[in-house]
């Protein structure tokens, strides 16, 4: 039984210890090859294209979604205490600092992590990732940088966008639900939003980037055992990129906030 | 000097020893045949003659070059000159033919876009695959793909071609069509390894044959001297009484 438990604890640590380790390892190629030729700059753009402008219906869907029903819950939460005219003020800051990048970053989680996987796993057991490097080139310039630098420039523009989209839709909640005027809405949310809420907001998710493409990348270029691998990893790679982008928020809401204490 | 040595070479996966002492060299121009049983570690060899695997122990020698210890930077002007053929073609699958063909020459040579057409359109004429430029690997038959696969290997005109079971699969027609391109390319004097369980092939393509049973070489030689040795290993593994 103990022996059991020990070794269940074990193994885990172990294969904790393993993607920690692989993950970073990658990291590690990813820098020092970034700055080598030949640099492939159509890649990333063809990324930029295939991660930002493909997710950008999704991201709007889900944006103007949790504006609105923000703006419905905390109208009539507030309503009853008679504090609706809060509600601009509290959606705002929440979608800014929040809602906006968590929500964003995690539909990319899904659609784009799981897309790496995916689509280098498939190379991978089809032995294409080994033809890129019998070919005399480097998978990790090839498939890798492109991936990474095309999620690390586009989750920040798209969150951007859903933070616009999502007070957008609170605006109109407000508005035909509430009664509030949207002249007071929209001088609220600009009293209230200063630019270190915008700027940690979008801070966030440039490590929710590199959380989403290197865990898709690194569970891609291990994935073995044909076409079940493929489907393991990419629910491994799902998995383990929102639950790092949930648990970090945290974190990463906690060092930020400390940054700006000592800034002011 | 020989074109590809091996000497004391141990590979392990795991637990798994898959090589315990492999001793091997090919002379210039030459083809060798390396046959086994499934899962003897034939495959393991090749890739690690190019870099894919990397020896436990022992040293691997290619133009009297050690690369036993190469990293991927250092092997790049290796993999210029030395040729895989993979197993299933491993054609890149977002890309057409020609831009699977073109992939080696756009990076390594300094080829305008017209020679590369050129060179392109050439080299699949000779492979008689004139006409499928546009086509994407999803849509080519199996023995399509491994001589689109070939075609790619050799468009850089490399010095030493490493096939892994290249007639695997095929039909006749396509099994003679590949069997031709590599006597052509061995007229060429181009050093070869090829990996296969095709007898046929292999009698018709290789000069000298290497038996490899539970990571060892068990037998050697030329077709002759196979042929002579009456109710040896590899004689029993050719008709299929022992692998």
């Amino acid at each position: 039984m103990i022996n059991g438990i020990t070794n269940t604890v074990g193994s885990l640590i172990i294969r904790f210890l393993s993607f920690v380790g692989g993950v970073t390892y990658l990291a590690q190629e990813m820098w020092s090859h970034l700055w080598r030729r030949p640099f492939y700059p159509a890649l990333i753009v063809e990324q930029m294209y295939q991660i930002g402008v493909r997710s950008l219906s999704l991201v709007s869907a889900t944006a103007f979604s949790t504006g609105a029903v923000m703006a419905l819950q905390f109208g009539f939460g507030l309503e009853r205490f008679g504090g609706k005219y809060y509600v601009p003020k509290v959606v705002a800051l929440s979608l800014v600092r929040e809602l906006g990048p968590v929500f964003t970053s995690l539909m990319l989680a899904g659609r784009i992590g799981a897309g790496i996987t995916a689509e280098i796993g498939s190379m991978n057991v089809t032995q294409q990732i080994d033809a890129i490097r019998a070919l005399g080139t480097s998978p990790i310039k090839k498939i890798v940088i492109p991936r990474v630098l095309g999620c690390l420039i586009v989750l920040p523009l798209l969150t951007v966008i859903a933070n616009f989209i999502g007070i957008l839709a609170s605006l109109f909640i407000c508005q035909a639900e509430l009664g509030l005027d949207p002249l007071f809405f929209y001088q609220k949310v600009v009293y209230t939003v200063v630019l270190t809420d915008f700027v940690v907001g979008v801070a966030k998710t440039l490590f929710f980037a590199a959380f989403i493409s290197l865990v898709g990348c690194y569970y891609g270029m291990r994935t073995v055992g044909g076409t079940q691998g493929v489907g393991i990893a990419t629910t491994k790679s799902v998995v383990t990129s929102s639950i790092l982008i949930v648990t970090s928020d945290f974190a990463l809401t906690k060092l930020f906030w400390i940054f700006e204490k000592w800034t002011q | 000097m020989d074109a590809i040595k091996v000497e004391n070479f141990k590979k392990r996966f795991g637990a798994k020893i898959v090589h315990r002492d492999i001793n091997l060299s090919v002379a210039q121009g030459q083809c060798v045949g390396l046959i086994g049983g499934s899962g003897s570690g034939k495959s393991v060899i090749l890739r690690s003659l190019i870099g894919l695997e990397k020896a436990d122990e022992g040293r691997i020698m290619i133009e009297g070059e050690d690369i036993t210890h190469y990293n991927e930077r250092e092997l790049i002007p290796l993999r210029k000159k030395v040729a895989y053929v993979f197993q299933g073609g491993a054609l890149f699958d977002s890309m057409s033919v020609e831009a699977n063909l073109a992939y080696p020459l756009i990076e390594h040579t300094s080829l305008s876009p017209r020679h590369i057409h050129e060179k392109i359109k050439k080299t699949l004429s000779n492979f008689g695959l004139q006409g499928s430029e546009k086509i994407m690997p999803a849509a080519l038959s199996g023995g399509m793909q491994k001589r689109v696969g070939l075609a790619r290997a050799i468009i850089m005109e490399p010095k030493i071609i490493l096939y892994d079971e290249p007639t695997a699969g095929l039909d006749p027609f396509n099994t003679r069509k590949i069997q031709e391109k590599i006597l052509e390319l061995k007229k060429g004097g181009v050093t070869s390894i090829l990996v296969t369980h095709d007898m046929p092939t292999a009698f018709a393509v290789c000069d000298r044959m290497i038996l490899i049973v539970d990571g060892h070489i068990v037998a050697e030689g030329t077709r002759t001297q196979l042929e002579n040795q009456k109710g040896s290993i590899m004689e029993k593994f050719i008709t299929g009484e022992a692998y």
